[in-house]
């Protein structure tokens, strides 16, 4: 999947709201790559885009464009789009409770996809579907196929949502938050399934979060997300050892460390994030940046190599600890 | 109705102690009802057997997952729910069974900090009403004073004073958190239960009312209790970690201790499931992951009520209930397996 200047904004009474701006990134056949980003950074307005599954209006998708396979997705017609989704890619939304259908048993809500898109019959697509239940760890599958959303748990609702996402074998699975409204242990229980099955399916994964831990667990790449737009890419390991954005390090400084518990100040970033009512002709991270100088107030910053296969938008080099003057 | 000693037990002599709070035994029940008159079924047992110390200006986390009772015990603390059976001593005083102006009197000392900032604001109150309103209700101040103390408040915790009039839904979230700390500091309390006050922040957010209210802890020498499912910052803030598990504390201790020596299953595990920012140590790892989910409290598990999901649960766990013992200096547990 390779998504090429992706800008999206929102248009309300009054005021746009520049939620994306002009993102392009790809996706390795088999790679888990992790997105990380506060609330507001854009990072589930794209995923979401990716499948076009923003309203609009108020969405509009200004330019960009998002290759999967041969094909164009955003240029597609709804009823192609329909073949796309839940076929060749999976969606995994964050909140278990509200993205189930509460009159419909989980057995219907599995089977659908894969008569519609398998041409299934109902004996057969039930066979699979028990088939499926007990790949994510569902209990007596038999007896749950017809149980509505209600009777289950959080974690186990999480595991049908996966069930669904993997009914028909998608190339490519989006996974939006999927461990945020769930407990610890649930957490660490959704997370042992999810590197099986990728041991055992081998699909890409795109898997937006907003917790460091969890990408540094499952993640093999890790893209940085700040006021809509890529601030820093790159290998997981290579991340963390070496933040190279200056928003990357103030978020890894927030977390409370274990070896200095107690005593320390956590380190905060200063400000707020910014609005995003207009679209960003400096670096959106300036006002809060303690590097700040004066190119960056006047010009945004494009994602630049760093490393090899590492890459940060931003003009201070932090390793030499001067402005980069190489660009 | 609980057959464990009582915490009260091991020292007998509370005028000279540094505890602030001491919580023997708590239990909140509540009622449930069936059939067309209203019958009594039975009773979800959202905490039974609650014991927890709080030391004079310390901070005592209490984490666990959600449904444990957490955020019941700290209303329950306040008294703002009704207490089933179990002794509240704060200060001193027994506070389980105060009524009417008793209780009244010792609320000013005891405040709360919200979860959702969004939904403990009134939206038709500005900001400067929702700090004085703690003041009109207690204080006996007058009006020029008060407009003094809002102004002094607001500044403490960051906010521009003269957003007084302005209202709940102008404010960012981490900013209405702080409108949240300003009305509980409102009346010099001594203790504040803090309930998840950063769960619903950013992580760039968290950093910064975690570190006003250690901040304010110093000033005021205030004592919290930190009710958290986020495992690390609770190793931050808090002195004392205090484990639940349905409606039961399972540990108690210093934090150093059980992070590093956890001796509950429970806790060993919660712990292994806290995911690390380091990919080194994510992958190195070896994680304990707990199989299913909690039993409901309405008809817990006989005997411990972990042992359904414990990893090392042998057939006593099943008939005896684990008493909540002292193992050493500040630790307590609840566990066949750790006696």
């Amino acid at each position: 999947m390779q998504v090429s200047d992706l800008r999206i904004v929102f248009r309300t009474r009054g005021t746009t709201i520049h939620a994306v701006n002009g993102i392009s990134f790809e996706l390795q056949p088999g790679e888990l790559l992790g997105v990380v980003g506060e609330s507001g950074s854009g990072k589930s307005v794209t995923m979401m885009s990716l499948m076009k599954l923003l309203p609009s209006p108020p969405a509009e998708i200004l330019s960009g464009r998002v290759r999967l396979g041969c094909r164009d997705l955003l240029s597609l017609d709804p009823s192609e789009m329909r073949k796309v989704r839940g076929g060749e890619v999976g969606f995994i939304f964050q909140d278990p409770m509200t993205s189930l259908n509460p009159v419909l048993t989980v057995g219907y809500q599995l089977k659908e996809p894969l008569r519609k898109h398998f041409g299934l019959s109902r004996g057969e697509a039930r066979k699979r579907a028990i088939e499926l239940f007990s790949l994510v760890g569902i209990p007596s599958p038999h007896d749950r196929m017809n149980d509505y959303p209600h009777r289950f748990s959080g974690g186990m609702r999480q595991r049908v949502m996966i069930a669904i996402a993997l009914a028909c074998e998608p190339n490519v699975l989006i996974a939006d938050e999927p461990t945020t409204a769930l407990d610890v242990t649930i957490q660490a229980q959704i997370l042992e399934l999810v590197k099986k099955l990728r041991q055992e399916i081998g699909m890409s994964i795109i898997w937006i979060t907003h917790d460091l831990g969890v990408v540094a667990g499952i993640a093999d790449r890790v893209m940085v997300m700040y006021g809509g737009l890529i601030v820093e890419c790159a290998p997981v390991d290579d991340l963390y050892a070496n933040p190279r954005h200056p928003y990357t390090r103030a978020l890894m400084e927030t977390l409370p460390r274990p070896d200095q518990a107690g005593q320390e100040r956590l380190k905060s970033v200063v400000g707020q994030p910014p609005h995003l009512t207009a679209f960003p002709t400096s670096c959106p991270f300036a006002p809060r940046c303690p590097h700040v100088f004066d190119r960056c107030l006047v010009e945004k910053p494009p994602l630049m190599p760093v490393q090899e296969g590492h890459e940060a938008a931003c003009w201070w080099d932090v390793t030499e600890q001067r402005p980069r003057d190489d660009v | 109705m609980m057959s464990e000693p009582s915490i009260l037990t091991r020292d007998a002599q509370p005028g000279r102690d540094d505890v602030l709070l001491r919580v023997s035994d708590l239990a909140v029940h509540y009622p449930t009802y069936q059939g067309v008159f209203g019958r009594q079924a039975g009773a979800i047992r959202a905490l039974d057997g609650v014991n927890l110390e709080v030391r004079r200006g310390q901070t005592l986390g209490l984490v666990g997952e959600s449904g444990c009772g957490k955020s019941t015990t700290g209303r329950a603390i306040l008294r703002l729910c009704d207490i089933t059976g179990g002794r509240i001593v704060f200060d001193g005083e027994d506070i389980t069974h105060l009524e009417g102006n008793k209780l009244r009197r010792i609320r000013p000392r005891m405040q709360m900090i919200f979860q959702d900032p969004q939904e403990c604001l009134n939206p038709r109150m500005t900001v400067g009403s929702i700090v004085a309103e703690p003041l009109n209700e207690h204080g006996a101040l007058k009006v020029k004073e008060k407009e003094r103390r809002i102004r002094e408040l607001l500044d403490s915790v960051g906010l521009n004073p003269r957003l007084a009039n302005r209202y709940p839904h102008e404010f960012s979230g981490g900013q209405r958190q702080r409108i949240g700390i300003a009305r509980a500091l409102a009346l010099n309390p001594d203790f504040i239960v803090c309930d998840e006050p950063i769960a619903a922040l950013d992580v760039s957010i968290q950093a910064q009312v975690v570190n006003l209210l250690k901040d304010f802890q110093e000033q005021f020498s205030l004592t919290y209790l930190f009710i958290s499912h986020d495992l690390s910052m609770v190793r931050h803030l808090c002195d004392d970690v205090a484990v639940m598990y349905l409606g039961k504390v399972m540990e108690l201790g210093p934090r150093a201790l059980i992070y590093k020596d956890p001796m509950h299953p429970y806790t060993k595990a919660l712990l292994s499931a806290v995911p690390v920012p380091d990919p080194g140590v994510e992958r190195a790892r070896n994680r304990i992951v707990l199989a299913g989910d909690v039993p409901s409290p309405a008809n817990p598990p006989s005997g411990c009520r972990f042992r359904t999901r414990c990893p090392v649960a042998f057939d006593r766990c099943a008939s005896d209930q684990p008493a909540w013992r002292k193992v050493s200096g500040d630790r307590w547990v609840a566990c066949h397996r750790a006696e």
